[in-house]
């Protein structure tokens, strides 16, 4: 297969990818910490509402918080365990935000109520209610209901389902392990989306430098009738236009959807998730998360709790072999820096990265020298160096005539900027500019 | 040579005779108490009359469908000239002054984290509530300064904005511009001011502060009548202005600050003079 042109996108760049301090770590199930913070926003939408009380007795799957509206989903407990406290704790996002914290009983005992079906024997609509119900969200990190993707209007047509087994970003194989060791649920969590969204076309799409996996699912997915499509090793393959593009050619117009073109795209982590809440009825309370980074003594890949604090992980990794400076939970290119190791990890957690003083390079903004990488590196097509230059002048409309709100915060600019210009903070400020603009006309 | 004189003059004359025709046919008729009332009024265009512009607010001010008082940079003395232009009677408003209720700077106030993004309040702001431990304090990043239309802000060498009272009209850019509500606005004869803006309880406000108030209650234990203390944070009582000096010397983390001794630590205003009411022409 290596004789086929790879597919790919227009723009993007390379950066050194740094998977194999955890590429050929098994994954490992890590032992549940003392206490479990788990968020009631986890999800992009509206958080969802906590109705437990402290002192509450609660089985691992139960429903802790209740989704608010369309765009949202429940909260289960990710252990058995008692209610100790419902406050605001520190969250990935950087400040308090309410939570229900479970002291883990040890039993681990799922909730009994909790029933798997065939999914043979379930309509579409069935399928797409279960899984709102198990909490599916994106796990390739942005956290978007799993159902709300798979509810498209009457008047899109969906022709094809895209599997997301990219992961671009440098450090992470949380995403690489799952379809080494885990491939026959990521193939039923296929069928299940094949048949809610009512398609026969699935194509998994896999960046190049993960050949182990390309060739392992190639040989499960032929009996299947799934397309696995090796792609070139550019960042931001992942991102799901740019995949979209790579795999089929068709392009998401401005400011549109995937379904605008007739797909939907969806992580494999998340397809396995919707096998197991399918099949065995069970809610989404574990994901597998990548613990990396130089900071880190030794880097795994580990199957966590939801809520687990980043301390605890760390600790599982060997701890750390210095004073640590920067914090990621994410990828390094789009992950969100925080504040503290206290921080639990939440359904979006793919990765944990952890940075020394000495490790992070020493950056001094200077002024811009019009050299245009920032441009030729745009996967979008923008010019990152003009909108960020508006969004120093506050000048929100001409910045949107530059088609700000098309940026992908994909972070290629910023990383390839010899001046190292906050670029993208820079569009994402305009951004926001932009939207309490037209929200107040 | 005498063809081209010719043409070019010709043209030249056809169209002076078409513009000066037109200047008197066309022209707009403007309302010359507009013209005078725009003529004293500052001209700096800063909006602080709710208007686009200077020329707007004359506009309105002369056809009556706006307050002649709501010029503040051109105080108490564009009012009475604008009442005497229009024949009308002036009614001042209360000169305003802005104040930066911190003086939590890069020394005194701890940081949460290491910002090395965009140097705009408003974009810090938005990445984890701000650089700055303080949900409140000033984040040093120059919004207001960049805001302000008459220069009257500076940004000292630690990061804390400081509003000149000399040249503060009192427009109330900088209050927009401030993402944490740090600037406030102040009659300009008060000269004392509680310097902070954290409702934190003490001891939160002591782990990250140096000189924020802790609401220890003491300064309105010393001047009753002349503070008040709403949620964890002392705050002065500007119709008592005056007797708020006595507490100055009491409060334990000096955060409250008489304006006529200077400005905060580092700025390279000069102490205000006392009183500074540019107004108070009696």
């Amino acid at each position: 297969m290596t004789t086929m042109k790879q597919k790919t996108f227009a723009g993007g760049l390379h950066p050194p990818d740094s998977k194999k301090y955890s590429a050929h770590k098994p994954i490992e199930r890590c032992p549940l910490p003392d206490e479990l913070i788990i968020p009631a926003a986890q999800h992009i939408g509206a958080p969802a509402e906590i109705c437990v009380a402290v002192g509450e007795r609660v089985k691992k799957g139960q429903v802790i918080a209740v989704a608010k509206g369309f765009v949202s989903v429940p909260i289960h407990a990710s252990t058995s365990g008692e209610v100790i406290a419902v406050e605001p704790r520190l969250h990935p996002m950087g400040r308090p935000l309410p939570s229900v914290v479970i002291k883990p009983d040890g039993a681990d005992q799922w909730d009994e109520t909790l029933k798997g079906n065939d999914p043979e024997q379930l309509d579409a609509a069935t399928l797409k209610n279960l899984i709102r119900d198990a909490g599916i969200v994106g796990l390739g990190g942005a956290t978007f209901p799993a159902h709300v993707k798979l509810s498209p209007p009457q008047d899109k047509a969906i022709d094809t389902l895209i599997l997301n087994g990219v992961e671009c970003e440098p450090f992470l194989t949380a995403d690489h392990r799952l379809m080494l060791e885990e491939a026959e649920r990521i193939i039923d969590g296929i069928k299940i989306l094949c048949k809610v969204l009512a398609v026969d076309k699935a194509i998994i799409g896999i960046e190049a430098n993960k050949p182990d996996a390309i060739e392992y699912l190639r040989k499960e997915c032929a009996p299947h009738q799934i397309q696995v499509q090796s792609l070139k090793v550019q960042y931001p393959q992942g991102a799901e236009k740019q995949l979209i593009d790579a795999c089929t050619g068709r392009q998401v117009p401005s400011g549109g959807l995937p379904m605008d073109c007739g797909i939907v795209v969806q992580n494999v982590g998340t397809a396995a998730a919707i096998s197991d809440a399918i099949r065995l009825g069970r809610p989404l309370v574990e994901r597998i998360t990548t613990i990396t980074g130089p900071a880190v003594v030794e880097a795994k890949n580990l199957l966590i709790a939801i809520g687990t604090p980043l301390s605890h992980l760390v600790a599982q990794c060997g701890g750390l072999n210095g004073e640590p400076a920067k914090i990621i939970m994410g990828g390094p290119m789009m992950g969100q820096t925080q504040l503290s190791l206290e921080v639990p990890a939440i359904r979006g957690t793919s990765g944990l990265l952890i940075f020394r003083e000495e490790d992070l390079p020493q950056m001094k903004a200077g002024p811009c020298i019009r050299c245009g990488r920032c441009i030729s590196v745009c996967p979008i097509h923008l010019q990152p160096t003009t909108i960020a230059a508006y969004a120093r002048l506050e000048l929100v409309d001409e910045a949107a005539d530059y088609h700000a709100l098309d940026c992908i915060e994909c972070g290629c600019c910023t990383y390839i900027c010899p001046a190292t210009l906050p670029l993208v903070q820079s569009i994402r400020h305009i951004k926001g500019g932009i939207l309490a603009k037209r929200r107040k006309l | 040579m005498l063809a081209a004189v010719l043409t070019i003059g010709g043209i030249g004359l056809v169209a002076a005779v078409a513009l000066g025709i037109a200047a008197k046919k066309f022209a707009v008729e403007v309302d010359p108490r507009e013209l005078a009332v725009l003529e004293v009024l500052p001209g700096a265009n800063c909006g602080a009359c709710g208007l686009p512009g200077c020329a707007g607010y004359a506009k309105g001010v002369v056809e009556g469908t706006i307050a002649a008082n709501l010029c503040t940079p051109g105080g108490a003395e564009s009012v009475e000239q604008i009442a005497h232009i229009l024949g009308i009677e002036a009614v001042t408003a209360d000169p305003k002054v802005a104040v930066v209720l911190c003086q939590g700077d890069n020394q005194k106030a701890t940081a949460k984290y290491r910002y090395l993004g965009l140097d705009d309040c408003n974009a810090a702001q938005k990445i984890a509530d701000g650089p700055k431990a303080c949900p409140g304090g000033c984040l040093g990043l120059g919004s207001c300064e960049r805001a302000c239309p008459f220069g009257a802000i500076e940004m000292t060498p630690e990061g804390l904005a400081v509003i000149s009272r000399e040249k503060c009209t009192g427009c109330e850019k900088c209050v927009a511009a401030c993402p944490r509500q740090v600037i406030s606005m102040a009659p300009l004869d008060a000269m004392t001011h509680v310097l902070c803006n954290s409702h934190d309880k003490g001891a939160a406000v002591r782990k990250y502060c140096q000189i924020g108030c802790i609401a220890c209650h003491i300064c309105k234990k010393t001047a009753p009548e002349a503070y008040k203390v709403e949620n964890f944070l002392a705050i002065v009582e500007y119709e008592h202005h005056l007797e708020a000096a006595a507490a100055i010397g009491k409060c334990p983390t000096k955060c409250i600050r008489d304006f006529s001794t200077g400005y905060p630590q580092g700025s390279s205003y000069p102490a205000p003079s006392v009183p500074v009411n540019r107004d108070s022409a009696a």
